[in-house]
């Protein structure tokens, strides 16, 4: 396809369609939602990291006075040691299971026990209280080094290693452990003039999201189950209902609401089986609500790890071999997303010799979720440093040595991909012509640091269905909640195929019932592959409408040409007819036109970043502040600009939060001490500079526009690039996240 | 959160009543931005929250060059910053209410309200330690002063006896050349608590050179905020130097007993207080060279 294509809707700005109903707070988010004989729900956790629940005395809470049920593990269909597809990969079902509500152990604190449904939230908090749990309280493990020794308190008495194929018959923490090799490791290193060997440590952080946890379920009478959520997957939803509660897809129906974000935490359920739990045992539609300390402590956060990253070059700065073990905490169940990490650790570089470890590895956390880009930011924190310090070992530029490294279409990714045409080397270019580069930036105590990150994106299953109106305009029917500005992105690309403006596209995002299966909205795939299936859609509807005119104009089918919203016939007969025209006359040409696709592409194509940062360290106060911030990314083709820059921006400010402060806080007992917004410290405003981006447009062959996803690669860079910056600060390599005021002043040697 | 009674306190007399037969379960509401969160958390359990805000005397805010400031309990934080004499007499305070949680925590939170909550991190407890502020105390027995620094002993736990409530903060004028500067850590650039927090006064000689006098309070490293009486008593009559400040702001370490928790580390804390007490004495001195 040509670079240069023009496009009359795409790289456009129109409002976004959603946008009226959010600034005027009409937008009916998941707790906002309202139905008759609603009763509310309140979840008991565990103020344990690591305890045997004896047993769960649940009649005083069931005594007191407008309490109308209370749940426990023994209300779930007794759970299966089988493994259940939900979309992201299969998972056990008993341990699906057991994070809904705990059944033998109590695995974090946190950890969800029973339920409540009362007849207001208060009463619900009330009767938690009069639950009587009995523990057997254990010592917890809370730090994934500590969990892989082999005398470490053991979380599952059945778990044992599975390791390359294998499986190991002695209890441990250690889930898996997984491999990739390309080359020949030793020869490489042997080829190497410099190695530099480092280790480095991440901490546990959440997406942070603003909207809470939520879900309202009711049984009707003939036992159709609906629940009203938000989410970033209405099927997913279903599909972890289904196996929990062990009850037909066909009778559960999952009505997506507005999302106040999801970053990847919004796809594992939690509450949503207990608010069902809660409904058939009351027969009344039972609302549960997270508030925030349940959201830090109940839901998955993204994990720490600890990691190692060797890599050897030559003395020119051409990279020989590069070597890591990545560990990373699962948190309560297997599951983190260190085989994520292991795709893009070193991903970005062509590299002959590579060998790569990564483990699996269970301990007293919530058990880790997705979060945007999972595994990929961990892993960078390690290799970006090391490049760094590779070019300023060998005296090279930061960005040459990466551009000579630099990966490229038909380079072979370490874990076995062959790239089609990619774009990481004209973010590299676009970050060395960029006036931000080529700023002096000598005062004392500020340094600059640049660093990069890829993300593999995914394609998975979507449909679109769209519907005509008499008046021109079309209304189109998707399943991908939107949590980024998608009702807009893929309305555009389905605009752009009929020649209508933006505006005249109508989309909704619709429940389970009412739209084919659609993926999560996740691994960056909503723009790429239901906008695509929106194209695949648009152009269904071209191909009726081309047999209407066909039908009018009393021609050939094949003698009806559509380009730039204008039908017209070709071959004699002189006939043109605007889209607008056309679709008042279905009518009289044999009804309405609905078009519709379905799509499962596999071409999502990488996405690459660079990013170049200033800052500047307080060394009294061991405070850094981020001065400037550019971050240049390969969008394939930005749909709509504004989004992709807004997905940028919200990217680095989230990996400028997991560079500086961000972590969960443990005592020695494994509770969280930070488990709110005031002491969880995220970025705020005042925080931040403007972030300024830069689109670069290497456009994806796997798409008719060329698109790839650009959500989570933007997260990638920050902590390394912020590291970076640090050094060239004060001459200091950090290698522990977060660079906290009082790690600096550690490493300072102030405290 | 569990439910209580609410009653709309019109009088300092009525309140006083109240809280003597009520006890513990009663407690103020002024500004809400403490007790509502704390209510709703189940940090503490109340029957009656007793809305102060109609009382006369808990709202007043007054300046007179002779007499000095009257402050009540209920005043919040935007009326202070808000008022140019006071922003131009007791900057240090002025500090302290413009960082306090952020713009809408400070159009409800009271300084008062911050006072009777006595967290150890309290912004406004040191820069009104620094000022000579007293609190004028109602009770049963009629009314007592007290000067801030006394008025805390724990965390969350102050003098206030059974039956008695703020009423308001007295703050003497200030005397001439001087001034006042308050400044945390956090390691954000808002919505955080002190890791450590550091109030000082000043007062100078008319040539601006000599320290007459000098008060330094400290936030956020003991149960209390704390008044670095002899890290202020040793600036009294010094020329002003980077070496006699560096030794009021060792001397103020010397008094630090912090914890580490969540917001930092102990170690971390007393560094901090010898930072923060350097650039809060420079600020407070700098004011007065600037002053005209």
């Amino acid at each position: 396809m040509s670079e240069k294509k023009e496009y009359k809707v795409i790289g456009t700005r129109p409002i976004r369609h959603d946008g009226v109903d959010k600034v005027t707070g009409r937008a009916i988010y998941g707790a906002d939602f309202q139905i008759t004989g609603l009763l509310h729900g309140r979840v008991l956790r565990s103020p344990h990291a690591h305890a045997r629940i004896v047993s769960i005395d649940t009649s005083r809470a069931e005594a007191h006075p407008g309490v109308k049920g209370v749940v426990t593990a023994q209300d779930l269909p007794a759970a299966e040691d089988k493994m259940a597809d939900l979309g992201e990969g299969p998972v056990n079902l008993k341990y699906l299971c057991d994070n809904i509500l705990a059944s033998d152990k109590a695995l974090y604190k946190g950890h969800a026990i029973a339920a409540v449904a009362a007849t207001n939230p208060h009463i619900a908090e009330e009767a938690c209280e009069l639950i009587d749990v009995e523990y057997e309280v254990l010592p917890p493990v809370l730090e994934v080094r500590q969990a892989m020794e082999p005398d470490a308190p053991i979380l599952h008495e059945h778990l044992t290693t599975s390791s390359l194929g294998d499986t190991e018959d002695k209890p441990t923490n250690i889930a898996s452990h997984l491999q990739h090799k390309k080359g020949d490791i030793e020869k490489g290193f042997a080829d190497a003039e410099v190695v530099i060997e480092r280790d480095f440590v991440t901490g546990t952080v959440h997406q942070g999201y603003i909207e809470p946890h939520n879900a309202t379920a009711h049984y009707n009478q003939d036992g159709q189950l609906t629940v009203w959520c938000s989410t970033q997957g209405a099927f997913t939803v279903r599909e972890q209902l289904a196996e929990i509660l062990q009850y037909p897809v066909s009778k559960i129906k999952v009505v997506p609401l507005e999302i106040g974000g999801g970053f990847g935490g919004k796809i594992n359920v939690y509450i949503k089986p207990v608010a069902a739990l809660l409904a058939k045992k009351t027969g009344k539609p039972v609302k549960v609500l997270m508030n925030r300390a349940d959201v830090f402590e109940g839901t998955g956060p993204t994990p720490a790890s600890y990691i190692t990253i060797k890599i050897g070059a030559k003395k020119d700065g051409k990279i020989t071999a590069a070597q890591t073990s990545l560990a990373f905490e699962a948190g309560a169940y297997p599951g983190s997303p260190v085989g994520a990490g292991a795709m893009c650790v070193f991903a970005p570089y062509n590299i002959e010799n590579v060998l790569i470890d990564g483990y699996d590895v269970v301990l007293n956390k919530p058990k880790s979720a997705p979060y945007r880009a999972p595994g990929a930011t961990n892993a960078a924190f390690g290799t970006e440093t090391v490049v760094d310090e590779l070019a300023e070992t060998l005296n090279i530029d930061p960005l040459e040595i990466r551009l000579m490294n630099g990966a490229k279409e038909g380079d072979r990714r370490p874990d076995g991909p062959v790239y089609p045409r990619i774009g990481f080397i004209e973010t590299l270019e676009a970050a060395k012509e960029h006036p931000h580069y080529t700023s002096s930036n000598g005062k004392k105590y500020h340094g600059r640091g640049i660093a990069s990150g890829f993300w593999f994106n995914i394609g998975l299953e979507s449909s679109v269905t769209i519907n005509v109106n008499p008046d021109g305009t079309v209304n189109l029917v998707e399943g991908s909640t939107d949590i980024g500005g998608t009702r807009a992105s893929i309305a555009m690309q389905a605009a752009e195929v009929l020649g209508i403006p933006a505006e005249s596209v109508n989309p909704a995002v619709v429940d389970t019932n009412s739209i084919g299966y659609t993926a999560v909205t996740g691994g960056s795939r909503t723009t790429y592959a239901t906008g695509y299936a929106a194209y695949e859609a648009a152009q269904d509807v071209v191909k009726q409408m081309k047999v209407r005119a066909a039908k009018l104009w009393e021609v050939d089918e094949d003698n009806v040409q559509f380009a730039d919203g204008e039908f017209s016939s070709i071959n004699g007969k002189e006939e043109q007819m605007s889209f607008r025209d056309l679709s008042g006359k279905l009518s009289q040409t044999g009804g309405p036109v609905v078009g519709r696709a379905t799509m499962d592409p596999a071409g999502a194509g990488g996405a690459f970043a660079t990013h170049v940062v200033d800052v500047e360290v307080d060394v009294e106060t061991g405070k850094v502040e981020i001065l400037r911030y550019t971050a240049t990314q390969d969008a394939g083709k930005a749909i709509h600009p504004s989004y992709v820059e807004g997905q940028i921006q919200g990217g680095v400010v989230q990996g400028i939060g997991w560079a500086l402060n961000e972590e969960y806080i443990y005592n020695d007992e494994g509770e969280m001490t930070n488990a709110s917004f005031l002491d969880y410290r995220m970025p705020t405003c005042l925080d931040l500079p403007m972030i300024d981006t830069v689109i670069v447009e290497v456009p994806n062959p796997g798409h008719p526009y060329g698109v790839r996803g650009v959500g989570e690669v933007p997260i990638v860079p920050p902590p390394a690039a912020i590291a970076n910056a640090i050094y060239d600060a004060i001459g200091i390599r950090m290698t522990e996240l977060p660079m906290s005021p009082d790690r600096l002043l550690k490493a300072l040697g102030k405290i | 959160m569990q439910a209580y009674e609410y009653i709309d306190a019109k009088t300092v007399s009525e309140t006083v009543a109240l809280l003597d037969e009520k006890g513990d379960k009663a407690r103020l509401l002024a500004g809400g931005t403490d007790i509502i969160v704390q209510a709703r958390e189940g940090r503490r359990t109340l029957d009656w929250m007793i809305d102060i805000k109609s009382i006369p005397e808990v709202n007043e805010l007054a300046y007179d060059s002779d007499t000095g400031l009257t402050l009540g309990a209920a005043v919040p934080c935007y009326q202070i910053y808000a008022a140019d004499a006071i922003c131009e007499t007791y900057p240090g305070l002025v500090d302290a209410t413009k960082i306090i949680g952020g713009t809408a925590i400070q159009g409800r939170a009271a300084v008062g309200g911050n006072l009777c909550n006595a967290s150890p991190a309290a912004d406004c407890i040191p820069p009104l330690i620094v000022l000579n502020a007293t609190c004028i105390i109602a009770g049963p027995n009629g009314e007592r002063e007290i000067s801030v620094e006394d008025f805390c002993t724990g965390p969350g736990q102050t003098v206030l006896a059974k039956g008695e409530m703020l009423v308001s903060i007295k703050i003497p004028a200030p005397q001439k050349n001087s001034s006042s500067y308050y400044l945390r850590f956090i390691p954000r650039n808002e919505m955080d608590i002190a890791v450590v927090g550091a109030g000082a006064s000043v007062v100078l000689d008319d040539a601006k050179q000599r320290i007459v006098s000098a008060r330094i309070a400290l936030g956020a490293v003991a149960p209390t905020p704390l008044f670095a009486e002899e890290a202020s008593a040793l600036l009294a009559g010094k020329e002003i130097s980077d070496a006699v400040i560096d030794e009021a702001a060792q001397a103020a370490q010397v008094i630090a007993r912090p914890i580490s928790d969540m917001r930092g580390t102990a170690e971390q804390r007393t560094h901090l207080v010898g930072v923060l007490t350097r650039r809060a004495l420079n600020g407070a001195l700098q004011r007065v060279r600037d002053a005209a």
